[in-house]
């Protein structure tokens, strides 16, 4: 077991940092069905942490709870050093966590340039009344929040579409889009839900480096759902392997790769 | 020119000014619909309420007068004050924040996620609570409001008109100055939303609710500044109908007529229904003018509606809707 307080180094010579973000006995129940039981795990600075698992076995739940979407009927949940009492979904993102969505979740109706912008709403500080009364400040702070924005925008590739409504946009863009949102709020801590489902190849490719970019640049601490086994063993610095709710693994994805419980659940177990 | 055209034109400009006052109430809709996807059927009222209430603190009437007197065997009926114009409209302002808190805290925020017919349902409700309200606050009787608004024969215009056309245009100075305040109105909502920080999350709360919330908006807070928005242009319709045709239940009813206004201009579009209510309003008034006489007149009171009915027929989204799509 790592120690609270102290790193590690990764395979490739990057210095893993102190917890940010640790899950303790988690269990998330939707009436009768428990969807996660008792599942605990820590997300560390700087890293890439991953939660894979076949379909249903509680990953988006995992996720959810992290960003404050459910509600955990056991279990704590500790963000840099402190326990998080009960929050709104949007407490938690004004706390830095954001977020992807499975589904993409863009505001269709903006343009790309808009949607990130509103990735710098946590960090627009000036209150109603001065933003019309006091112009300057108002718009000092619009092109602070800019900068960063049209940094995300060249840094993720998108500047020619940057005018472009959202709703024009192929998949795979919008979820790029969708990462540029998140990236804005240059956040503490930074969930992806499936970043590459429904990508092919070529674009599954183009997100890993996204992400290993993001990472590597920002010093982002990421932390991923996937289900494609592949991709998630490249990118990631250490795994947790979900099935059925529960917890079947956890390390590099080494450890992972040859733990006999994740090859039981994933290729299924002869039955004699 | 033929006396008949200049009459049409004269009747044209004055139905582009009643256009301004539906104009306004469709307003009040589109902003919480956006934000919220509920249908505000209490809207109409909310000018009614925002009216009274105006009315009520300018001439220093004590608030549930007849409940206090009746209960308690006083006789007391006003404070023997008068409050200043302005004054008396920045505190109705107050009132419908505090309305708007009150709606989301113990109406609609017990109602997320419900279906938009459930929605709709709770806001009749509200109607029905607010005209209650209001007749309990301020009584029932017709009230005069004058906050200083000009009002009569524009001298001007009919002197300028005649000296051109040989025919004085009649134009109400109420009507113009609606114009312009609902101008100005329009023009500060779309500042609003497109510059300030606030204006950026509502816009992006009535895009997408999941989305709002992951990065950091709390949709309470939107939705108790909508309704505050929608509780300001409520205001200031009361007012504009209000000094027009005096403080009375009645009033209620222009929600009636900025159904059809929606339905031509969009449930989702500012511009739509600014250029719905003057549809509606010079139709209704041209219809009236050329048609009317061989109707038997009193055409007004349905015209909006067929013609909403014939836009359902061939443009259901309305002019500047959202098209719906079917993806299959």
């Amino acid at each position: 077991m790592l120690d609270a307080s102290e790193g590690y180094t990764t395979a490739d010579g990057r210095k893993i940092g102190g917890v940010v973000m640790e899950m303790k006995n988690i269990t998330l129940r939707f009436g009768g069905v428990t969807a996660i039981t008792d599942i605990s795990f820590d997300i560390r600075e700087g890293e890439i942490r991953a939660i894979i698992g076949p379909n249903g076995a509680g990953k988006s739940s995992m996720l959810n709870v992290i960003s404050g979407f459910y509600v955990p009927q056991e279990g704590e949940v500790w963000f840099r050093g402190a326990k998080r009492p009960q929050m709104k979904p949007y407490e938690v993102a004004r706390q830095g966590i954001a977020r992807t969505f499975q589904n993409i979740a863009l505001f269709e109706g903006m343009s790309v340039l808009d949607n990130v912008m509103t990735g710098r709403l946590t960090h627009m500080k000036t209150g109603l009344l001065s933003q019309a009364i006091w112009k300057g400040k108002a718009e000092e702070e619009e092109t602070a929040n800019r900068e960063v924005a049209e940094k995300v925008i060249d840094f993720l590739e998108i500047q020619h579409i940057r005018k472009t409504p959202v709703s024009r946009l192929p998949y795979g863009l919008k979820k790029r889009v969708e990462l540029a949102r998140a990236l804005a709020a240059e956040p503490k801590l930074l969930l992806l839900d499936e970043p590459m489902a429904g990508m092919n190849v070529e674009e599954k490719e183009d997100m890993s480096r996204f992400i290993l970019d993001v990472n590597d640049e920002f010093g982002t601490t990421i932390a991923l759902i996937e289900h494609d086994m592949g991709v998630v063993m490249d990118l990631s610095d250490r795994v947790v392997v979900m099935d059925y709710g529960k917890k079947i693994g956890d390390g590099s994805p080494d450890e992972v790769r040859n733990n006999q419980d994740v090859i039981d659940a994933y290729l299924g177990v002869a039955h004699d | 020119m033929p006396e008949q055209l200049l009459f049409a034109m004269e009747v044209t400009l004055n139905g582009l000014m009643a256009g301004v006052l539906y104009a306004l109430v469709a307003l009040g809709f589109v902003l919480i619909f956006k934000a919220s996807g509920i249908f505000n059927f209490a809207q109409g009222v909310m000018a009614l309420f925002a009216a009274m209430t105006l009315v009520g603190i300018m001439d220093g009437q004590v608030p549930f007068a007849h409940l206090i007197n009746a209960t308690f065997g006083t006789d007391i009926h006003h404070f023997g004050w008068h409050v200043p114009a302005l004054l008396a409209i920045i505190l109705t302002t107050g009132v419908m924040v505090l309305l708007a808190i009150g709606v989301q805290k113990f109406v609609m925020g017990h109602l997320v996620n419900q279906e938009p017919i459930i929605l709709f349902m709770a806001t009749i409700g509200l109607a029905y609570f607010l005209e209650g309200l209001s007749d309990l606050m301020w009584g029932s009787e017709i009230k005069k409001l004058d906050v200083g608004l000009p009002q009569g024969i524009n001298e001007t215009i009919d002197q300028v008109t005649y000296d051109l056309f040989g025919y004085g245009f009649f134009i109400d100075n109420l009507d113009i100055v609606a114009t312009v305040i609902a101008a100005l109105l329009v023009v500060a909502l779309v500042l609003f939303a497109q510059y300030t920080k606030q204006g950026r999350a509502m816009r992006a709360v009535a895009d997408d609710h999941q989305a709002a919330l992951s990065v950091g908006i709390s949709l309470n807070f939107i939705w108790v500044l909508v309704w505050s928005l929608a509780g300001f242009v409520a205001l200031v319709a009361g007012i504009m109908w209000g000094t027009k045709s005096g403080v009375q239940f009645s009033l209620s009813l222009i929600a009636l007529k900025a159904l059809p206004v929606l339905m031509l201009g969009g449930f989702t579009s500012i511009p739509g229904a600014i250029v719905g209510g003057l549809i509606i309003g010079v139709g209704e008034k041209l219809f009236e003018f050329l048609l009317g006489p061989a109707l038997g007149g009193a055409t007004e009171n349905w015209f909006a509606y067929v013609l909403a009915l014939i836009f359902l027929l061939f443009r259901p989204q309305g002019l500047f809707g959202e098209k719906i799509i079917e993806r299959v």
